[in-house]
C-alpha cells in the first residue's frame, strides 16, 4: 500500500530528482518520487550526457568537480546501456586570443587537482584529425566523460526503488505544499515534512517565484562514423554563448557517442516553450560546427530535436531550502549541466535534509540568494 | 547553394497515384512538378528493369505523362518541411527547396515486417522486396525460394521469380483458407482481379499455394539456409536460399504527419476530393490506405479533377473509388496478420534491426517513448519504419511522432541559410 | 544491354548498366552487405530504400543505400561495414 505520508516527496524523476531519491533512500528516509511522465523522459532525455568539470565560476567548478568524482565512483556499476565513455573534453582555441586564456584556465583546474593537458596546435591536430587546420591549440580534460542519461536515470531510480522508494510515474502534481496542505496530485494527496521540487525546466509552474526559464536548444545526431571524433569537442567561445542570457547563440560542440554516432550542438534561445524546430538556428549551428570540422558536411543526419534547459540568471543551480515556504526544498535550475551536477545535487540536498555537513560549501547554490 | 524548384502543384512520389494526378493536371494545363526519391518513375508496383519497358499497366499512363508538360525530378528525397509549406529536398548535388501553391502527397507504402527468430539472416526479404530486387536487375536463377507471407502479392511475385529461373518451392499464405476463399468470392465486384488471380495460379509455377501456413523461424549461418513452417498443427522444415516473408503494406505517412495532417489508424485522412486537413495539401494512393494500383490511380485522378475544376469528371471517378475502397476493405480483413505471428518472437529475437534491440530488452508495459529512450529502438537510420509497425503489432505501441530529417540526409543539406 | 565494370570488394565485375548496386551484389553472390551493431551479417530486407540494411560504401562514401543507387562505370563498392 503506497505510503501517503512519506518523510520526503521528490517531484520530478529526471536525473536530478532520481539522484535525490537515491541518496535520501540511502539515508534511510521514506521517499515518494513523483513523475508526470516516466523517469528520465524530460530534459534528461534530450541533452548531451556530457559530464564535465567547468570553470565559469569557482562555485560551478566546485560542484562539477565534486559531481564528476561521484560519477567516477559509480563507474563500476555502469552497465553497457549507460554508454559510458571517458573520452575527455577538448576545449578548442580557434585563435591566439582564445589560446591566451588557456594557461590561466589550466592553472585553475590543476590547483583543484583536476588533470588537464595544454595542447599546441600540432597536438590538437593529432588528437583530432578532422578538425580544420589553423586552430591555435586547446585544453584537454581527459577524465571528463559521456553517458547516456536515460539509462543512468533508470539505474538510479531502480536502485532507489530497491531501497524502498515509492516511485509513481504518470502522476501529475497539481500543488506543492508541505505539512497538512500536502502535495496534491491527480492520484491523491501526500503529506510530508519535506518536499523537493526537482521538476527541472517546469519547476516554476509549481513554485511560482522560482527564476527558472526554459532555454531552448537544438541537437542533431548522425549515423555511425567510427574514428571521426575522439573527444567531446567544445570551442572556447562556447563560454560566451552560454553566458548570454538574452540573445540567441550557437557554438561548436560535438560529441562522439559510444555508438560512434556524433551528437552535434549547441544552440541557445529564450523563446518560451516553443517546441518547433528553428531551421535557421539549426543551419547556423551546423555551419558553425563545419567551420571547425569541415567534413561533417557529408555525414548523414538521422534526427534533429529540441530541448529546454532550466536556466537561472547567475548560471548556478538552486539547491537547498526555499525560504518562502516551510518544508519546501529546491533541486533545479541546472541549465546545461544537469547530467554533470545531478549526483552532487542529490548529495548536497540529502546532506541538508539529514543535517550533515557537505563535502563542498553549499552556500553558493542556496536558493535564498535569488531573493536578496 | 540551394537549388529552388517551383510549381503550381508539387507531387511527392512518382508511383501510380502521383502519375495519375500529374496526367490529369498536366492535361488540364496546370503547372506540375513531380519529385521522386528513386531513379525512375513507377513507384514500387510499376518498377521495371533499366533495359526493359515498364509493365503493361503502366505504359499508357507513362505515355500520357510524357505527352504533358509535367516536369519530373528523380533522385530527390524530401527530408523536411518549413512552417510556410516549403519542402526541403536532397539531391545528389545538394539541398533543393521545393515550392508549390499546392502539394499532393503520393508517398506510397512499405512492407510490413513482423519479427521472428532468424528474420535478420541475409536472404530473408519481403515479398515486394523480391519483386523490387528482380526488377532492379537481380538474377535469382536457381535459388530455392520459399514465400511465406500474406496477401495477393504472393502469387505475382512467385510467378515473377519462377520466370527468372528461381525454384519456388512453396507459397505460404498465413490467412486461413476461409478468409482467402471469402476474399476470392468477393472479387466478382472487381472482375479484372479474378482474371489476374487465375493467371497467377497457373500450374506452370510448379509451386504449392497453401493457406493457413506461416514461417516460425529461419535458420542459417551467414545467410538463410532453411525455414521452419507450420500450419498450426504440424511443423516442418524446408531448405531455402531466399525466404520472402512480409505481411502486406503500411502507408508511408511520415511526411504527412510532419506537415500536421491528420493521421488515423496509420493512414492519412482525406475528404471526398483527397484533401487533407492542411490547407493546400492533398494525399492520394496507398498513403491514404492500402488498396492497390487501381485505387491509387483513381484517387490521383480525383485530386486532379478537383484541382483543375473539372467537377463533372468526379462522379464516375467517385464510383470507381468506392468500388476499389470496398476491395481495399476486404483485402484488409482477409489478410490481416494472425495472432500466432506475434507468438513466434523469442527473448533473443531482434526487434529493432538498426540498433540490435531484442525482445528481452523491451518491457511491454512501457510506452513507445520509453522504449525508444531506454533501448534506442527506432533511433537508427530507418527511423522506425521497420520496427515501428512491428512493435505496434506486438505491443500496441503506436508511432505518433516524427522528427526531421524525414530520411537521413547530409548535414550540408540542413546547413543552408 | 550496355555493360559496365564495377569493383566489388576489390574484384572487378561486369554488370548491366543501370541495375541497382544491391542487385549487382546479389548477382555476385555477395549476401553480407553490412555488419549489425552486434556483429552479424546483414542484407536488405525491403529493397526499396526503407530498411537501410543494404548500406555499403560506394566510391569511398559510407552508408549509401545500395538498393537506391544504379551501377555506373568504375564504381567502387565495399561491403561489410
Amino acid at each position: 500500500m503506497p505510503n501517503s505520508s512519506p518523510d520526503v516527496v521528490v517531484v520530478g524523476a529526471g536525473i536530478v530528482g532520481a539522484a535525490c531519491a537515491y541518496y535520501m533512500a540511502r539515508d534511510g528516509l521514506q521517499v515518494s518520487l513523483l513523475e508526470a511522465g516516466f523517469a528520465g523522459g524530460g530534459t534528461t532525455a534530450v541533452g548531451m550526457g556530457h559530464i564535465a568539470v567547468m570553470d565559469e565560476s569557482a562555485a560551478q567548478f566546485a560542484l562539477t568537480a565534486y559531481s564528476r568524482r561521484l560519477w567516477a565512483e559509480l563507474a563500476g556499476q555502469f552497465g553497457s546501456q549507460w554508454e559510458n565513455d571517458t573520452c575527455g573534453t577538448l576545449w578548442v582555441a580557434a585563435d591566439e586570443e582564445e589560446l591566451a586564456h588557456v594557461p590561466a584556465k589550466a592553472a585553475v583546474y590543476r590547483e583543484h587537482g583536476v588533470t588537464v593537458n595544454e595542447l599546441s596546435a600540432a597536438e590538437v591536430a593529432e588528437a583530432e584529425p578532422e578538425l580544420r587546420s589553423g586552430l591555435a591549440g586547446g585544453l584537454q580534460i581527459p577524465d571528463d566523460r559521456v553517458i547516456y542519461p536515460p539509462a543512468a536515470t533508470r539505474w538510479l531510480v531502480e536502485q532507489a526503488v530497491d531501497a524502498g522508494v515509492d516511485l509513481r510515474e504518470g502522476c501529475t502534481v497539481r500543488r506543492l505544499a508541505s505539512g497538512e496542505n500536502g502535495v496534491v496530485t491527480d492520484q491523491g494527496t501526500l503529506t510530508t515534512a519535506h518536499v523537493v521540487n526537482a521538476s527541472g525546466a517546469r519547476a516554476a509552474h509549481l513554485t511560482p517565484q522560482l527564476p527558472i526559464e526554459p532555454r531552448k536548444g537544438h541537437l542533431v545526431i548522425t549515423d555511425r562514423y567510427p574514428g571521426f571524433c575522439r573527444h567531446q569537442l567544445v570551442e572556447m567561445g562556447y563560454l560566451n554563448s552560454a553566458h548570454t542570457l538574452t540573445a540567441e547563440s550557437v557554438a561548436f560542440n560535438v560529441q562522439p557517442r559510444r555508438t560512434r554516432q556524433l551528437l552535434i550542438g549547441s544552440s541557445r534561445e529564450l523563446v518560451g516553450w516553443d517546441r518547433n524546430i528553428n531551421h535557421r538556428i539549426v543551419g547556423a549551428m551546423l555551419r558553425r560546427a563545419q567551420e571547425f570540422m569541415p567534413r561533417l558536411a557529408d555525414l548523414y543526419a538521422l534526427r534533429v530535436w529540441v530541448g529546454f534547459r532550466p536556466a537561472v540568471a547567475d548560471h548556478l543551480p538552486l539547491i537547498g531550502r526555499w525560504p518562502l515556504e516551510e518544508g519546501l526544498w529546491i533541486a533545479a535550475g541546472h541549465e546545461g549541466l544537469g547530467i554533470t551536477m545531478a549526483l552532487a545535487t542529490g548529495r548536497l540536498l540529502s546532506d541538508q535534509i539529514a543535517g550533515r555537513t557537505s563535502e563542498i560549501d553549499p552556500l553558493p547554490y542556496d536558493p535564498s540568494r535569488i531573493l536578496s | 547553394m540551394t537549388e529552388t524548384l517551383e510549381a503550381g502543384t508539387v507531387i511527392v512520389g512518382a508511383g501510380p497515384a502521383g502519375i495519375a494526378a500529374a496526367c490529369g493536371l498536366g492535361e488540364a494545363g496546370e503547372d506540375v512538378l513531380i519529385v521522386d526519391e528513386g531513379p525512375r518513375s513507377g513507384g514500387q508496383i510499376w518498377r521495371h528493369r533499366p533495359g526493359s519497358g515498364p509493365p503493361k499497366a503502366a505504359q499508357a499512363w507513362l505515355a500520357r505523362l510524357s505527352a504533358t508538360q509535367v516536369r519530373v525530378r528523380h533522385n530527390l528525397t524530401v527530408v523536411d518541411a518549413r512552417p510556410d509549406g516549403t519542402l526541403l529536398g536532397e539531391s545528389e548535388a545538394g539541398p533543393v527547396e521545393i515550392r508549390g501553391s499546392r502539394v499532393i502527397l503520393a508517398t506510397g507504402a512499405r512492407e510490413l515486417f513482423l519479427p521472428f527468430p532468424g528474420w535478420t539472416l541475409p536472404g530473408v526479404i519481403g515479398v515486394g522486396a523480391a519483386q523490387a530486387l528482380v526488377k532492379s536487375g537481380a538474377e535469382l536463377r536457381n535459388l530455392e525460394v520459399v514465400l511465406a507471407g500474406s496477401g495477393p502479392l504472393l502469387l505475382p511475385v512467385a510467378s515473377l521469380l519462377a520466370s527468372q529461373g528461381a525454384r519456388v518451392g512453396l507459397i505460404g499464405e498465413q490467412a486461413p483458407l476461409g478468409e482467402v476463399l471469402g476474399f476470392g468470392a468477393g472479387l466478382w465486384r472487381a472482375p479484372g482481379k479474378i482474371l489476374e488471380a487465375m493467371r497467377y495460379r497457373s500450374r506452370s509455377l510448379g509451386a504449392r499455394y497453401q493457406t493457413g501456413v506461416w514461417a516460425v523461424a529461419a535458420h542459417g549461418d551467414d545467410r538463410v539456409r532453411e525455414v521452419v513452417l507450420t500450419d498450426g498443427r504440424r511443423t516442418w522444415t524446408r531448405r531455402c536460399d531466399l525466404l520472402c516473408c512480409s505481411y502486406g503494406l503500411v502507408p508511408n505517412v511520415e511526411l504527412a504527419r510532419w506537415l500536421g495532417c491528420e493521421i488515423d489508424n496509420g493512414r492519412v485522412v482525406t475528404d471526398e476530393v483527397q484533401q487533407t486537413n492542411q490547407a493546400g495539401f492533398f494525399c492520394v494512393g496507398e498513403t491514404t490506405g492500402i488498396g492497390g494500383a487501381e485505387l491509387s490511380l483513381v484517387e490521383g485522378e480525383i485530386a486532379a479533377a478537383h484541382i483543375s475544376g473539372l467537377a463533372e469528371a468526379l462522379p464516375p471517378l467517385e464510383k470507381r473509388r468506392a468500388l476499389w475502397r470496398r476491395f481495399s476493405k476486404s483485402l484488409e480483413k482477409a489478410f490481416r496478420p494472425r495472432r500466432e505471428l506475434a507468438e513466434r518472437v523469442q527473448p533473443e529475437t531482434t526487434i529493432c534491426r538498426c540498433e540490435d534491440v531484442t525482445c528481452e530488452n523491451l518491457d511491454p508495459e512501457w510506452c513507445i517513448r520509453q522504449a525508444k529512450l531506454y533501448t534506442r529502438l527506432g533511433m537508427g537510420p530507418c527511423q522506425g519504419r521497420v520496427c515501428g509497425p512491428a512493435v505496434h503489432y506486438l505491443y500496441g505501441w503506436a508511432s505518433d511522432s516524427v522528427r526531421p530529417p524525414l530520411k537521413p540526409c547530409r548535414l550540408a543539406t540542413l546547413s543552408e541559410r | 544491354m550496355p555493360v559496365v565494370t564495377i569493383c566489388i570488394n576489390g574484384t572487378d565485375r561486369e554488370v548491366e548498366e543501370g541495375i541497382s548496386v544491391a542487385a549487382a551484389l546479389v548477382n555476385a553472390d555477395v549476401w553480407q552487405f553490412r555488419t549489425a551493431v552486434g556483429g552479424e551479417p546483414r542484407a536488405p530486407i525491403c529493397a526499396m530504400g526503407i530498411c537501410f540494411e543494404c548500406r555499403v560504401t560506394i566510391d569511398g562514401r559510407p552508408h549509401r543505400r545500395s538498393c537506391m543507387e544504379s551501377c555506373r562505370q568504375g564504381m567502387e563498392v565495399v561491403t561489410g561495414d
